[in-house]
């Protein structure tokens, strides 16, 4: 048989792998976890432990067979569960002491069991609470900053607004200082970076720290995420300096095409060796720290001096939609968040303006409105009003409520840093200089509680 | 050969670097040890840069695929050339609509 694929071809795959940090940057294996509820809750811990295992006791093998087969590495194995309020809510005693220490418990056992599968991280500690919060949810929260302090592979979320359901205002002034404990509770805030609180929240988000298995999917579910913001930056970086947008869109969407083929290639064989179902693909450009896989330096090679000056948001809604567009005709299933992520301590582009004075908290709001997520890895200082960090919650789950979409904040409070001190995590979480933020206190507005009404869907202007 | 194309299973061989005599010698004589066969060649000097591509069947193989990737990119460090294997899939996923 004649090699039917030309050399340019091959030697450009070779490359994006290669030099360009394409990879599969998380397969996350979703498994449902209700039918191991029970109102004994040492019943419920068995149940759970056998099940997590017995699913995920091939996956990680299995997904090095897959890396090693393609040669496209797999980055991160990860598995979601079934939000673990709906899960615990039976085994629960009503006293609340007693039940925050069964929800901290749960959480070891879920760090037990994502350690013995071999995995990077689990997820799923969490809740839907868009319009209130049950006393099951309440329980949740309350252990969030212990639960997640105290465990290593447990990433947990909230969902706390919806476009059908407006903002759980009561919900975001809690989680305020839920981020608060938790960030002081743990060594350099490195909690915190567990936790996210969303508007519109997917069912089958691979990425975490807000991924979960959502009771709408089937009992056990592959999804997976792709990566490759290095492959766009290089495209767009070798195209001729007044190459019009339009023909940067398109050179985007042919690259968006590519890595997503191969990405459903890779899924789908991982899926059919695990006996699960291939949920969906996320599309997502997810920046690592390396140099050159950054979101921030596309724009600033489609022509900004420094992202986050004007025209910033503008260059991210050209990049969002020529992915998008890309990925969708590459991928039968697009799911998840499918966009470009723009998490500011992983992108050492957008770390750089952060520590330039460039990127702005406000400019960085604006971008939110057209990038795939949100507020994403914002070290913020440590001394912020726990009213403040509910306020900037607010303001994001507001855009996402307010154009049907979603959007996530990740606030990292780090203790003992002020505004343009930088903080350092490693690895993957990467390193920032710390955001200033508005002097301006929001107390009153975050204490009224209540709820923000779902917004007509109509006279859009 | 061709009697049996769909016991077929088909991989490229990537071989990067700087051209100099014998790569193809002693590219062929590791493949054949390792009992694969080579199906088609091509190669091309692109930016200054040697790159051959081979297309190869590992039906008959005595390694799988990832054990064949640590071998040959073993093979590379010792004569000075990046080399790399992947499943012929990939390449038809990514290229070809």
């Amino acid at each position: 048989m004649p090699l039917n694929i030309s050399l340019e071809e091959i030697y450009e795959t070779w490359r994006m792998t290669e030099k360009e940090h394409f990879d599969i940057r998380a397969v996350t294996l979703g498994i449902n976890l209700l039918p191991c509820v029970s109102d004994d809750f040492d019943t419920l811990c068995r149940r759970v432990e056998k099940k997590i295992l017995a699913t995920a006791r091939q996956f990680v093998k299995r997904a090095e067979q897959v890396d090693a087969k393609f040669g496209i590495p797999i980055i991160n194995k990860r598995l979601t569960i079934t939000p673990a309020a709906l899960v615990l809510a039976g085994a629960l005693t009503g006293n609340a002491g007693e039940d925050r220490r069964r929800a901290v418990e749960f959480a070891r056992l879920l760090d037990r069991c994502a350690a013995a599968a071999g995995v990077d991280f689990l997820g799923g500690f969490g809740t839907l609470a868009e319009k209130g919060m049950s006393y099951a949810d309440q329980v949740l929260v309350d252990a969030i900053p212990e639960a997640l302090g105290r465990t290593e592979k447990v990433c947990g979320f909230i969902s706390l607004a919806s476009s059908k359901a407006g903002i759980n205002m009561r919900g975001v002034a809690r989680i305020g200082t839920i981020i608060h404990e938790l960030a002081h509770g743990s060594e350099n805030a490195i909690g915190a970076a567990k936790f996210v609180v969303f508007a519109n929240a997917v069912s089958d988000n691979p990425f975490m720290a807000g991924g979960f298995h959502g009771v709408q999917e089937a009992d056990n579910v592959l999804n997976l995420g792709i990566s490759g913001p290095g492959v766009v930056r290089r495209v767009v970086e070798a195209a001729p300096r007044d190459l019009a947008l339009d023909e940067i869109a398109e050179i985007i969407k042919k690259t968006a095409f590519k890595i997503t083929r191969a990405g459903e290639l890779i899924g789908r064989e991982l899926a059919r060796s695990l006996g699960v179902r291939f949920g969906s693909l996320d599309l997502s450009l997810a920046p690592t720290t390396a140099v050159g896989d950054s979101v921030g330096r596309i724009l600033e090679a489609m022509g900004l001096e420094k992202v986050g000056t004007h025209g910033s948001t503008a260059a991210l809604a050209l990049l969002t939609d020529a992915v998008k567009k890309g990925g969708l005709m590459a991928s039968g299933h697009v799911g998840g968040l499918s966009g470009a992520f723009i998490p500011v301590s992983e992108d050492v582009g957008l770390s750089e303006a952060v520590r330039s004075g460039a990127l702005t908290i406000d400019k960085l709001e604006a971008m939110t409105t057209v990038c795939s997520v949100g507020l994403d890895m914002i070290p913020v200082p440590g001394d912020t009003k726990t009213t403040t960090l509910a306020a900037i919650i607010a303001d994001e789950l507001a855009i996402g409520v307010m154009n049907n979409k979603t959007t996530a904040v990740r606030l990292i409070p780090v203790p003992g840093k002020k505004a343009g001190e930088m903080v350092s995590w490693g690895g993957l979480l990467g390193e920032a200089w710390i955001l200033p933020l508005h002097d301006e206190n929001s107390d009153y507005f975050i204490w009224r509680k209540g709820r923000i009404p779902a917004p007509v869907t109509s006279f859009r202007n | 050969m061709s009697s049996n194309e769909k016991a077929k299973d088909l991989a490229v061989v990537l071989v990067v670097g700087k051209d100099r005599s014998g790569i193809v010698a002693q590219i062929s004589d590791f493949l054949w040890k390792e009992e694969i066969n080579i199906e088609d060649i091509s190669q091309k000097i692109m930016q200054g840069i040697f790159v051959m591509a081979m297309l190869v069947d590992l039906a008959q193989a005595r390694s799988d695929l990832g054990v064949l990737s640590t071998k040959l990119e073993k093979l590379g460090d010792k004569i000075g050339l990046t080399i790399q294997i992947q499943h012929h899939r990939i390449f038809e996923a990514m290229h070809r609509v």
